[in-house]
This record gives C-alpha cells, sequence and structure tokens, in this order.
C-alpha cells in the first residue's frame, strides 16, 4: 500500500507475526495494513494484549517478521544482515515502556548522554562542546546536566527518566521515533510534561513519532492520525478528531466510552459484570 | 570507586573473609621461611604420632646440663601419670579383696592410695580366690611401684665384656632447660600415616590445592562464560551445537570423563597444573548452562534492546549490558568451580588418578591417605580435621567475599 | 451530615530508613469522612499517598512510625493501639485495605475460597468452613461474580476479575471504611470501569459505610468520589469537593494537576497542557515554609520562611497557600 500520493515514512501491507511454541499458536498481528506519514504524530490505540509492542518490535527491526511486508521511505525495508540493520537503525529510536528497565544500570547519566554524541560522529569534538550539547539536551528536556553528572539513572524518578530517553532522541535525531506506551508508567501529573516534549521534539527536528497507548485521551491529545487496534487487527483508523469525536466501530465507541472524562458524564449503566 | 572500596572495607562480612584468605596466603609463604622441611619428609617410624613437642630422649638425658628443682608437686604428677587407670583399678581389686572399706579406697588420689597399697599389700599372703597369674601380677606391679617411689632415680649403666665401664644417675630432682636440648621438632599436628610432619604437609598442600583451585575455576569459567554468552545471546545454530555438546557432557558424568582423560596420561605426566586443566575442561558444563538461561532473560530487556537501535555491535553490548549484570553471578559461580575443584582433585586422587603423590601433597590427597588408613575409626583426629578445616576456610572465605562484594557489581545498591 | 466515621487530627508518620534517617512521609495530615461519601486522595508518585492509607489505619510497623496525631475509628480512639491489637479488632471489622498491587501479591499456590476462609478464621477462630461458603457464595452472588471463581486459582482470573475478586475478599466482614489504593490503575479501560462500578455498589448496598480511593488519575477521581484531596509531599494542600477542586482549584499545585488532565474529549486537544516544573522536594529533608515554594510560579519571600497552614475558603473547604483565595484566582486568570 505505498502511497503515492502521501510521503510515507513507514508502511505496510498484510503484515503478520505469529508466535509458535511447539503447538501453541498467537497471532499477535494480524494481517493489518498502514501507512504512517512523514513528520506526523501516529497514534496506536489498543487494549492489553492486542499486539501493540509486537508492532513495534516489528518495526523497529528487532523481531521478524512472519508474513508480509514493510516498506520504508516507499522501499520494502530489507534488514536482512548486521549492517542493513545498523543502517535502519540511524534512522529509527524508540523510547519503551519500563523507564526502570530501559537503562543499563552500570553507565551514569553522563555516558549514556556522551554515547548518544559518539554515535552521531561526535567522537572527535572537543570535550566543552560535547558538555554543552548535553547540557543543551537536558535543558530542551527540562532537567539541569549539572545535577545530572555522576548519578546513574536509577537515581531519578520515573518521569525524570523518561525526559532523559526524549534528551537522547534529540541528541541522537532519528527520521522516526517509536514511543511504546511511554507514559504508562509514569504518573498522571508528570505525563503531560512528557507528551509536551514529544511533541516540541517532534517540531525541533522534524520527525515522525509513533505513539503507542491505551489511553485514547492521550492518542487524541498528541496525534494527527489515529489507528485503533484489537486482537492484532486494526479496526479503525483515520484522523484524531475523526475516529475520537465521530468514531464508527462499536470497538473504538466502547474505548472512548469506558475512559472517565469531566466534562461529559462517565456512563457506568453499560457495564456488564460477565464480560 | 575509591570510596565504593573503602565502604566494602567496612563491611564486617568483607573483613571475615578477606582477613581468613589472607591468612591462609600468608601461611602459604611464609611458614615455608620458618620451617624449611621438604614437606613430604618421612620423620616418623610409626604412624600418627599425636601433636605435641618432641624433645630427643638421649640429648635430654646425656647432652644438656642438669639442674636440681625441687618441685611440690613433681612426684605426684610423676606417679599420676606413671600409674595407669587399669593399673589403679587392679589395685581397687586387691585392696577390696584384703577386706579394704570400699568408701575408703580414691583411686583418684594417687599419694592415699599407695599409701594404703604400702599398708595392705603382703607378698606372702595367699589371697582367697585369686589365681596364681593374677598374684604374680600384683608381685610385679608392686616391683614398679617400689621402683617408683625410689628417690635414688635411675641408673644408667654401660658395660663392655660384662664388666660394668661406666655408670651415670638420673634423679628424680634434675631436670634440662628445653632450649638446651640439642634436638627438639614441635610437630603441632602430629605426624600422619606414614609419619610425615602434618602441618607442614597441609601448609604446602593448601597452596597447591588453592592453585589447582584457581586454575580449574578460571578454565571451567572461562569457558562456561564464553560459550554461554554466545549460546544465550547469539541463538541460532549456534546455541544449538552448543547446547549439545552441553547436554551430552551433563548426560555423561564429569567424573567419569574426568578418571577416562587422567587414565590417559601416564602417572609420571600427572602434575597438579595438568590436573587442574583437566578437572578444569571437564567442569564448565553447569557455568555455561546457568549463563545462558541469564543472558537469555537479559537479552529481551529493552537496555539491550535501546542498545541495538544505537547501533552498538554485538561484542559491545554483550560486554556493556550484558556481562555486568551476570559479573556477581559469575564470580560466584568461580567460587563454587573453585571448591569444586579441590573436591574433584581429591576423588581423582583416591582412584589413584590424582597427581603424582611423591612430589607435593594436596588436601586430597591427605584426607585420601587419612581415610585410608582409618584415621577417623582411629581417632587420630589431626590426620584429616585440619585438613577439613582448611577447605572450609577457603570456601567459606570466598563466599563472604563475594556476598560483600554485591554493591561493586551493583551501583544500585551504592550508599 | 452524616455521622463521621473516621477523622484524623494532624497525623504525622516517619520511615525511618536503614542509615537511620527519617523520612516525613505524612506530615499533619486531617480529614474527616462522613458516612455514606467517598474521599478521593490524589498527589503524585511519592508523595505519600499509600503511606497515609497505612497510617490512617494505624498499622505501623517498622520502618513505618507513629509520630503524633489522632485517629478516630466511629467514635473509638485507634492511634495508641499495638499493632497486634490493630490487626485483631481493627483490620477487615472496621477498615478493609486494599494495597497497591494486591492482586498480584495472592499467593499462587492457594483458591479463592482459602483466602476467605482466613480472613474469617482469623476474627472467628471457631467458623464453620461449609457456612463461610455458603456466606462466600452469596456474597459473590450479590456482587456479580461467578460462584466458580471461589474454586480457581489467581492465576486462573483475567486481571479485572481478580482485582474485583480480592475487593470481595476485602469486604468480607462488612467493614465501615474501605481503603483501596490505586485499585484500578494497572488495568485496562474496561476491566477498570467494573473494578469501579464495584466498589460504587459496595458503598450503595451499604456493606461499607465510607470509602477512601487513592489515585493519580485525576478524572478518575472526579467521576468516583464526593470529595477530593490533594496531597503534596506528605501534606494535604487542598481539600473541597470533587466539582470544586477539579473546576476551581485554589492552590498552586492543584491547579498545575487539573491543568495536566488528559481526556478524550473535544476542547482538549486545543487547549494547552499545563505541566509543573521541578521535583518534589526530598522528603528526607523537607524544606522549611512551604513545601511547593521551590516549584510555584507565585512564590514570595514569605513562602520560604513561614510556616502554612490550611485555610479554609469558601464552599467549605480549605487549601494551603498564603494567599487569599481571590489573589489566586485572579493570578490564574491572568495566565
Ligand atoms: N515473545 C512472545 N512470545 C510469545 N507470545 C508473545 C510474545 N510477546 C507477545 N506475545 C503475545 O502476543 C500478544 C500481543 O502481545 P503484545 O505485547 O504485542 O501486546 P500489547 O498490545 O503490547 O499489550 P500491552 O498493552 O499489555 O503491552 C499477546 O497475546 C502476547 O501474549
Ligand atoms: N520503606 C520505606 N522506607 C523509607 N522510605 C519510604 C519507604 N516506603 C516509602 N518511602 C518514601 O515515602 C514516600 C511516600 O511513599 P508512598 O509509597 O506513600 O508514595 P505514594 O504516594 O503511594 O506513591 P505511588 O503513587 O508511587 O504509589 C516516598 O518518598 C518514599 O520514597
Ligand atoms: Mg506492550
Ligand atoms: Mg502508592
Amino acid at each position: 500500500m505505498a502511497d503515492e500520493t502521501c510521503e510515507t515514512c513507514l508502511s505496510g501491507t498484510n503484515l503478520t507475526k505469529i508466535y509458535a511454541f511447539g503447538k501453541s499458536r498467537t497471532v499477535a498481528v494480524d494481517n493489518i495494513n498502514f501507512c504512517f506519514n512523514a513528520g506526523q504524530v501516529i497514534s496506536i490505540v489498543g487494549e492489553s494484549g492486542s499486539g501493540k509492542t509486537t508492532l513495534a518490535k516489528m518495526l523497529l527491526g528487532l523481531t521478524n517478521v512472519t508474513s508480509g511486508q514493510i516498506y520504508f521511505r516507499g522501499k520494502p525495508l530489507d534488514i536482512s544482515t548486521s549492517k542493513k540493520r545498523k543502517e535502519y537503525w540511524k534512522s529509527i529510536q524508540a523510547i519503551f515502556q519500563d523507564p526502570y528497565s530501559s537503562y543499563n544500570i552500570f553507565t551514569k547519566i553522563d555516558d549514556v548522554l556522551l554515547d548518544c554524541i559518539h554515535l552521531r560522529g561526535g567522537r572527535k569534538v572537543p570535550k566543552e562542546e560535547k558538555i554543552a550539547m548535553m547540557e543543551e539536551a537536558c535543558r530542551f528536556v527540562n532537567l539541569k546536566f549539572a545535577e545530572l553528572t555522576n548519578k546513574y539513572p536509577f537515581e531519578l524518578s520515573g518521569g525524570q527518566m523518561q525526559r532523559l530517553m526524549i534528551a537522547r532522541v534529540f541528541l541522537l535525531k532519528p527520521k522516526i521515533l517509536l514511543a511504546d506506551e511511554p507514559t504508562s508508567m509514569i504518573d498522571a501529573c508528570s505525563r503531560a510534561s512528557i507528551l509536551e516534549m514529544l511533541l516540541k521534539l517532534r517540531d525541533e527536528i522534524n520527525m515522525t513519532l509513533i505513539f503507542i497507548t491505551h489511553d485514547i485521551g492521550l492518542a487524541y491529545f498528541i496525534s494527527d492520525e489515529v489507528y485503533i487496534m484489537e486482537h492484532g487487527k486494526i479496526v479503525e483508523s483515520g484522523s484524531a478528531d475523526e475516529v475520537i469525536l465521530n468514531p464508527k466501530e462499536a470497538y473504538t465507541k466502547r474505548l472512548i466510552n469506558d475512559v472517565p472524562k469531566i466534562y461529559e458524564p462517565w456512563d457506568l449503566s453499560t457495564v456488564d459484570y460477565h464480560l | 570507586m575509591r570510596n565504593t572500596l573503602k565502604s566494602i572495607f567496612k563491611d564486617g562480612k568483607f573483613r571475615l573473609g578477606f582477613g581468613i584468605l589472607v591468612f591462609l596466603l600468608l601461611m602459604i609463604f611464609l611458614y615455608p621461611l620458618f620451617v624449611p622441611n621438604p614437606p613430604l619428609e618421612i620423620i616418623g617410624r610409626g604412624t600418627f604420632f599425636p601433636p605435641g613437642v618432641y624433645v630427643s630422649n638421649l640429648d635430654s638425658v646425656s647432652g644438656a646440663p642438669i639442674y636440681s628443682l625441687t618441685l611440690a608437686d613433681a612426684e605426684a604428677k610423676r606417679l599420676a601419670s606413671k600409674l595407669s587407670l587399669e593399673d589403679r583399678a587392679e589395685m581397687k581389686t586387691y585392696l577390696l579383696a584384703v577386706g579394704v572399706p570400699e568408701e575408703q579406697i580414691n583411686i583418684e588420689d594417687t599419694a592415699a592410695l599407695l599409701a594404703l597399697w604400702a599398708e595392705k599389700y603382703d607378698p606372702k599372703l595367699n589371697v582367697k580366690g585369686m589365681i596364681f597369674a593374677k598374684l604374680q601380677y600384683y608381685r610385679r606391679l608392686n616391683d614398679k611401684l617400689v621402683s617408683l617411689l625410689d628417690s635414688e632415680g635411675l641408673i644408667l649403666a654401660r658395660e663392655t665384656d660384662g664388666v660394668l665401664e661406666k655408670t651415670g644417675q638420673v634423679l628424680p630432682l634434675d631436670y634440662v632447660n628445653i632450649g638446651e636440648v640439642s634436638s627438639v621438632r614441635v610437630l603441632p599436628l602430629g605426624t600422619d600415616n606414614f609419619g610425615r610432619d602434618v602441618l607442614t604437609e597441609l601448609v604446602k598442600a593448601t597452596g597447591v590445592s588453592l592453585q589447582i583451585g584457581l586454575i580449574a575455576g578460571s578454565i571451567a569459567t572461562a569457558i562456561g562464560l564464553v560459550l554461554g554468552l554466545i549460546s544465550g545471546y547469539v541463538g541460532g545454530w549456534l546455541d544449538d551445537l552448543i547446547m549439545f555438546f552441553t547436554n551430552l557432557l551433563i548426560v555423561i558424568p564429569s567424573l567419569i570423563i574426568l578418571i577416562l582423560i587422567s587414565y590417559s596420561i601416564s602417572q609420571s605426566e600427572r602434575g597438579p597444573t595438568t590436573i587442574a586443566i583437566v578437572i578444569g575442561l571437564t567442569s564448565w558444563v553447569w557455568t555455561t548452562k546457568a549463563v545462558r538461561a541469564q543472558v537469555i532473560s537479559l537479552r529481551n530487556r529493552d537496555h539491550v534492546n535501546l542498545s541495538k537501535l544505537s547501533g552498538h555491535s554485538t561484542a559491545s553490548i554483550i560486554l556493556r549490558d550484558i556481562l555486568p549484570y551476570i559479573a556477581s553471578y559469575v564470580v560466584m559461580a568461580f567460587i563454587l568451580q573453585i571448591s569444586s575443584a579441590i573436591l574433584a582433585e581429591a576423588s581423582l586422587s583416591i582412584l589413584g588418578l590424582g597427581p603424582k603423590t611423591t612430589l607435593v601433597p594436596t588436601l586430597g590427597l591427605m584426607m585420601n591417605w587419612a581415610m585410608i588408613y582409618q584415621a577417623h575409626i582411629l581417632g587420630k583426629w589431626w590426620a584429616y580435621f585440619p585438613v577439613i578445616v582448611v577447605i572450609a576456610l577457603i570456601t567459606f572465605s570466598m563466599n563472604l567475599i563475594n556476598t560483600s562484594l554485591d554493591q561493586i557489581f551493583n551501583p544500585a545498591l551504592r550508599e | 451530615m452524616g455521622k463521621t466515621i473516621l477523622k484524623v487530627d494532624n497525623l504525622k508518620t516517619k520511615y525511618i530508613t536503614r542509615y537511620n534517617e527519617d523520612v516525613y512521609a505524612v506530615n499533619d495530615v486531617s480529614l474527616e469522612v462522613e458516612e455514606g461519601k467517598s474521599l478521593g486522595i490524589a498527589g503524585e508518585s511519592g508523595c505519600g499517598k499509600s503511606t497515609l492509607a497505612l497510617s490512617l489505619m494505624g498499622y505501623y510497623f517498622a520502618p513505618l512510625h507513629y509520630v503524633s496525631g489522632d485517629i478516630v475509628i466511629d467514635g473509638k480512639n485507634i492511634s495508641s493501639l499495638e499493632p497486634d491489637a490493630v490487626r485483631q479488632s481493627v483490620l477487615g471489622q472496621e477498615i478493609a485495605y486494599i494495597p497497591q498491587s494486591a492482586m498480584n501479591a495472592l499467593n499462587p499456590t492457594r483458591k479463592i475460597i482459602n483466602f476467605i476462609e482466613d480472613v474469617v478464621l482469623a476474627h472467628e477462630p471457631n467458623s464453620d468452613k461449609k457456612e463461610i461458603r455458603q456466606l462466600a457464595e452469596t456474597r459473590f452472588e450479590l456482587l456479580g461474580l461467578p460462584k466458580s471463581v471461589l474454586d480457581h486459582y489467581p492465576v486462573e482470573l483475567s486481571g479485572g476479575m481478580k482485582q474485583r475478586t480480592v475487593i470481595a475478599i476485602s469486604v468480607f466482614l462488612s467493614p465501615k471504611i474501605l481503603i483501596a489504593d490505586e485499585p484500578s490503575s494497572a488495568l485496562d479501560v474496561s476491566s477498570q470501569k467494573m473494578v469501579i462500578k464495584m466498589l460504587l455498589d459496595l458503598m450503595d448496598r451499604g456493606l461499607v459505610k465510607a470509602m477512601i480511593f487513592i489515585t493519580h488519575e485525576l478524572p478518575l477521581l472526579y467521576n468516583v468520589t464526593d470529595d477530593i484531596m490533594v496531597m503534596y509531599a506528605g501534606q494535604i494542600v487542598e481539600k473541597g469537593t470533587a466539582r470544586q477542586t477539579v473546576f476551581d482549584p485554589l492552590h498552586p499545585y492543584s491547579k498545575g494537576l487539573m491543568g495536566s488532565i488528559i481526556v478524550p474529549e473535544a476542547g482538549v486537544r486545543n487547549s494547552k497542557l499545563s505541566s509543573i516544573p521541578g521535583v518534589p522536594p526530598n522528603l528526607k529533608h523537607p524544606p522549611q515554609g512551604c513545601q511547593f515554594a521551590e516549584r510555584c510560579k507565585y512564590v514570595v519571600e514569605e513562602c520560604k520562611t513561614h510556616e502554612i497552614s490550611m485555610r479554609p475558603a469558601e464552599g467549605d473547604r480549605a487549601y494551603r497557600c498564603i494567599f487569599g483565595e481571590d489573589v489566586l484566582r485572579k493570578a490564574y486568570n491572568n495566565g
């Protein structure tokens, strides 16, 4: 479905992932098609087990595709050799759900950021310049570099860790950022700032943001396009306003209906205990 | 890093473990300076001499200057030490037979017993119901007691051609200074079944066994670590291949392989190093399995995925994102490998497939000798108990050190 | 006004860490819950919500220690009771507590009915197991849980079902107050809805007389509880009805929180989110004066030096700030 009309960044046709262990087979992603445009924010929304993370791992090239094809900038994605994989990985970065397991606990924060500079060919840059770059990245996510030096990531709060992740991405400047539930382990109070920083980052380095979440409210707030996933299938997609304000599918309606709101009443009468 | 080291040294567990290890190492290096005798020199003609200070009888009688001391309790002690418990019991039997009431006889009180004996014993008396042999025995016993009480001491004489040439007298008041006796040997742990000094042997054996443990442990851990990392992280056909060999080795008990390999090396070439290498080459299996399991659980962690996305090479991911997480575990496995290598060497030695026995002792060989000569049944504790203590100390101290090293291995635990 | 079920006055508790430092996780908290009402506690991670829940029950064990204050449940002061006495006569009967992630802490080798037996036998050692089962079946039916759940192991239940079972077990002895600590945070929206419905049902049927609901999801609190308290660094900074707190927050911190609400409703998408810069203070060394001063947009010199206490505001509410409500409202209107 390599669409000619839009500048596609990532797209997929008949993408399927089946986990097979002996006789048991789990169809985690079931024959889906999508087309993510460059520079947009795309949300993938679904409940637990709907296959969001599996799709993310496939897009990142971290797991094999069972069948179907991913296209990167219109060309079939080829990551069969480690060299090609590394080339692809220069254009894509990720932020994962659990900030506590996203860092190597043996690496200090300075080294986390320094590593990003080195990976972008900044090994020969003078030391002062490197520090200036790290300071800039920290300032971008409202952290103070001076307070972070010589600390380990696990000494920060969950929200700060995720912000540091964004600082990393800021230094790496990828074409695509895939954020897999980056705020689901963060309390609601720090969530807003992380979302804003992601949007700011998108504007700053002009990347495509793929935002995976189970919270349809977040998806609505952040994205241009929304894909709703249920049991490995995409049941509805379209622009955020279209999908959230005028949902067509029963599943989408239910998802929206189930979220507590503040302007409209939250309808609890529909709850069926025997679901 | 410096602060971490400091805080580790403040930890009681670490200090204890480190202290024990340093003590053992100091023993190994310093002891030979003070006791330079070869560790396998046979000095005792007989088995299992008990621990103690051995003074040359001849030198103390004839070689050393004599000092006269009147010590009040000397006679009592001498009597007490010469009069065995059986003799005392026999004396009591006799005294009862001649009609002394039981409550008057106290076999603990040597002086009173002797006084009673002197009063009641009559060699001519034919005690009723006592056989002749028994009476003879009492006569001899009496002679011995008389000579004990004799204040003239001991006459040493030499005769040539039936003529008394020279006599010397050793009086009860005569003493020698142990420092002036020319030949004295301290055997703190006595001798073993071959009459070798156990302590000297033990110190040497500790060194050799530690060396075997270290070599074998290093080899096994290195092989296990490398294979485990490859098999766990790289996966695929390499994993299958490595697991095939690992499972093969698990099915065949490693002792059997050890025996076969040892057997195929001739006795003359079997030094401790050879044995250590053989042990190392056959005992990496469990380390491989354990490392692989840990790596598999780590390789899907998000920080590894992020490292991959950042473009780090596989080698660098293994080194920086996997290895530190399992370091603590690997050190523990290494320590277990050391102790099990020491024990494996012992098992081989029992079968006679250990290192050549005539060159150096090992802890395993010492245990083996003690068992074969039934030291444990005969109650010769000094031949085996110190060996057990040393093996326990080695593993105990290493485990203490390992548990307190967690702070180094895991920065999240640092203060 | 209904009867007061729970009244807490100036409660202060602390953790004593391994390194012998004091962490003041609950600092001068006063609250009151009336019969038939529910109270929500909101606040960011680490502000002391779970600690407050533990402290409310008077159930102290190391490293948590009681410092001062009174806890009165239905006219009975429990703040001076020993932990054993609390376990005997308060837990389960007076107050039921559903800890954070309780549903993952169930012993996986036991069936649900065994947990219920434990709860009952702990308080009435001579009960008959058959009777307990009978009771459990009626209770489960009443709460819309299938009877068959009783013979399942925890792992055999889905997340939502497991959490509802945990709630049913906790309120088995019909306690006066139910404290639920983040009961739905780990669940899907649909299961979350079921859990909430069940909690509200419990209140409706009078199985519990009052409820304290802890979460950091404000829209959820707004829909579930009558009153909301906002907690910051161990202190209550604002209390009022749900509507007041969400739509007319007074304390600058609550204002910031309410500005970070994200819901799938028109209007939200184009509104500017407000996020609060900085991090909460370290509870080992709480700052003098207002705890929020460091992060506050409207801070003045006095904030950092003056101890600030709760002040009443119009509409039977209270907040902890140096400024009057009019001053604050004006400042908020000017952005
Ligand atoms: N490595 C794996 N091996 C086998 N099955 C897996 C594996 N990873 C995921 N699955 C299965 O695939 C399905 C989709 O899982 P996935 O993690 O993609 O869901 P998700 O939408 O990310 O859920 P969540 O919101 O809980 O993160 C689930 O049924 C899961 O059990
Ligand atoms: N056992 C403990 N020892 C020392 N300090 C503790 C202990 N448990 C919690 N704390 C500290 O007490 C404070 C309050 O913790 P608490 O668990 O009550 O927060 P919370 O509001 O429930 O957070 P969350 O939303 O993450 O559950 C935190 O700063 C925490 O670091
Ligand atoms: Mg997921
Ligand atoms: Mg909590």
